[in-house]
């Protein structure tokens, strides 16, 4: 069981390195919804074509304490598309999460070892700027968590910790941010307004348009659909199809057709073991490993 | 090498694909019941029997659309993924093949109410012998599909050839015939078409055994069947050129 099956490595590099939309000012803001080239990421996602790898996780292993909650995990996270993270309460995927933005080192006796490699810098080294690294690593939690403040300084709040900017590239920087989070339209007439107003999935996307606006590589979904209605849920999973064109993107989720429906890549963790990471497609119709199996189709003893 | 099929959380799953099972083996059992009569009926020349099959195919197309809303409620209910995904999308594709093996049967009864009333045309040996052959054929794949024996698809699939074989032997056989003598010839092609149609039945017990390979192992096999199908290129030259 240490050895999950992946894909064959390195696997061919489509798109250069370098990020688009969310680079330009302003740009992204004309970009419509649904106008990808990709037929609305089906394409990406209709077949085992993964990206280059943007984030490599080698024999990481997982403390709380003396308890070991992540056993020896090595796998790719591609760039610019979507790895879902599925497994039973207790797994490790949320911990994983944890560990990829150094949320853990807030805790004194958690500990990770191994490596998790992000431009040839192993993010648990003791000198990687904790600060930097979740300004490059954002995080979009369970619970949609606004900052009790006006939507504009919900958004305005983490980007000035991070650059400075005058009165007017802020606007533009708050506007990218919410128009990419698909919030615009239906706040730009109540941007002064407090976030606790919004509701739930407004909130969510809030809390989406604050993390992308300090212009992570990476997002982090930690059931970010746990707490909100069906339809809200599909605004938040059509917004994560959109922003994978820019963004390397994992989400942890207990729902499986979730994945299903937003992942290029699926990784089904097992008390804290990887068992099988595989394309989307091939996980949920031939899964390679028998406990995948029976986890996916609920025979779970 | 029958796979383990331990059981779901939630039981009332597990029955309707216990029900889904049963529904595709009882039509298959149809299916399998109307092939062996066609060919009884044939070599019998029993015209009656031959009605009471084409009276029978309503059945299996009955069954073929229960089997079809059910899967279709089963994927928009349970949203299936993996083995029971792959097994639902198997008994909608069997079904289909098992309602041409029906229509297959009914054909060649039809024709045998034709050649009840036709003069003798050489002998029934090829067709017992190529009606049995794809009855094991279709049997084996059914039973496969119940076992979930991917072992077993692969020898069906791989069983079709002497199928082949036997129907090339009887067309040029019934070619000779109808050279020596027009007037054998309405008998002649009813029952080259009949040959044809048990030859056809054996194709779709083949695609059944595919399609159980699929559903067990999750890989399709390769597309170059064992076949020998040479009629469409087969001459026969007349006797006294």
């Amino acid at each position: 069981m240490n050895t999950p099956s992946q894909p064959a490595q390195p696997l061919p590099d489509l798109k250069d390195n370098k990020m688009t939309g969310s680079t330009t000012e302003g740009v992204a803001a004309t970009t419509a919804p649904g106008a990808s080239a990709n037929f609305g990421g089906m394409s990406a996602r209709s077949d085992a074509e993964l990206n280059a790898s943007r984030i490599s996780i080698r024999n990481l292993d997982f403390y709380y304490g003396a308890n070991k909650a992540l056993k020896h995990i090595n796998f790719e996270i591609p760039d610019r598309q979507v790895t879902g993270m599925i497994g039973p309460s207790g797994c490790g995927k949320s911990t994983l999460l944890r560990v990829l933005n150094r949320m853990y080192s807030l805790y004194p006796d958690q500990r990770a070892t191994g490596e998790v490699l992000m431009d040839g810098q192993n993010m648990l080294d003791e000198d990687v700027d904790v600060n930097g690294l979740r300004a490059k690593i954002g995080m979009v939690f369970q619970k949609p968590t606004p900052f009790p403040m006006t939507i504009y300084e919900n958004i305005a709040f983490g980007v000035r910790l991070h650059e400075k900017l005058n009165k007017a590239q802020m606007d533009e920087r708050v506007e990218w941010a919410l128009t990419r989070a698909a919030l615009w339209v239906e706040a730009k007439d109540r941007i002064n307004t407090s976030a606790m107003g919004l509701s739930g999935g407004q909130q969510q996307r809030l809390c989406i348009a604050r993390t992308i606006a300090v212009k992570p590589d990476v997002i982090l979904f930690d059931e970010p659909t746990s707490a909100l209605d069906p339809l809200s849920t599909l605004k938040i999973e059509e917004l994560i199809d959109e922003l994978k064109r820019d963004f390397t993107i994992c989400i942890v989720t207990h729902n499986m057709q979730q994945a299903a429906r937003c992942a290029d890549q699926v990784a089904f963790f097992y008390l804290g073991e990887l068992i099988e990471v595989s394309p989307a497609a091939q996980m949920f119709t031939a899964p390679r490993h028998p406990k995948t199996q029976e986890y996916i189709t609920g025979r779970f003893g | 090498m029958p796979q383990d099929q331990s059981e779901h959380i939630v039981k009332s799953y597990d029955e309707q694909l216990k029900r889904l099972r049963e529904l595709v083996v009882r039509m298959g059992g149809l299916a399998e019941r109307q092939l062996a009569d066609a060919a009884a009926a044939l070599v019998r020349r029993d015209a009656e029997m031959a009605g009471s099959i084409i009276g029978r195919d309503s059945e299996i197309d009955a069954l073929e659309h229960e089997i079809e809303a059910f899967c279709v409620r089963l994927l928009a209910l349970r949203q299936p993924v993996a083995q029971d995904l792959r097994f639902i999308i198997a008994c909608l594709k069997v079904a289909h093949n098992l309602e041409r093996i029906g229509d297959y049967a009914r054909n060649a009864a039809k024709r045998t109410i034709v050649l009840a009333t036709q003069p003798h045309v050489g002998s029934m040996n090829g067709f017992q012998w190529l009606a049995r052959l794809v009855q094991q054929n279709l049997k084996d794949a059914i039973d496969a599909l119940v076992n979930n024996d991917a072992a077993a698809a692969e020898r069906v699939w791989a069983a079709d050839a002497p199928v082949d074989d036997i129907y090339n032997g009887i067309f040029r056989e019934m070619l000779t015939h109808m050279m020596e003598d027009a007037r054998n010839i309405t008998a002649a092609t009813h029952m080259m078409f009949i040959a044809k149609n048990f030859e056809r039945i054996g194709d779709h017990a083949t695609n059944i055994a595919e399609t159980v390979h699929y559903a067990v192992i999750g890989d399709t096999l390769p597309d170059d069947r064992p076949k020998s199908d040479a009629s469409a290129y087969a001459v026969v030259r007349p006797p006294t050129a």
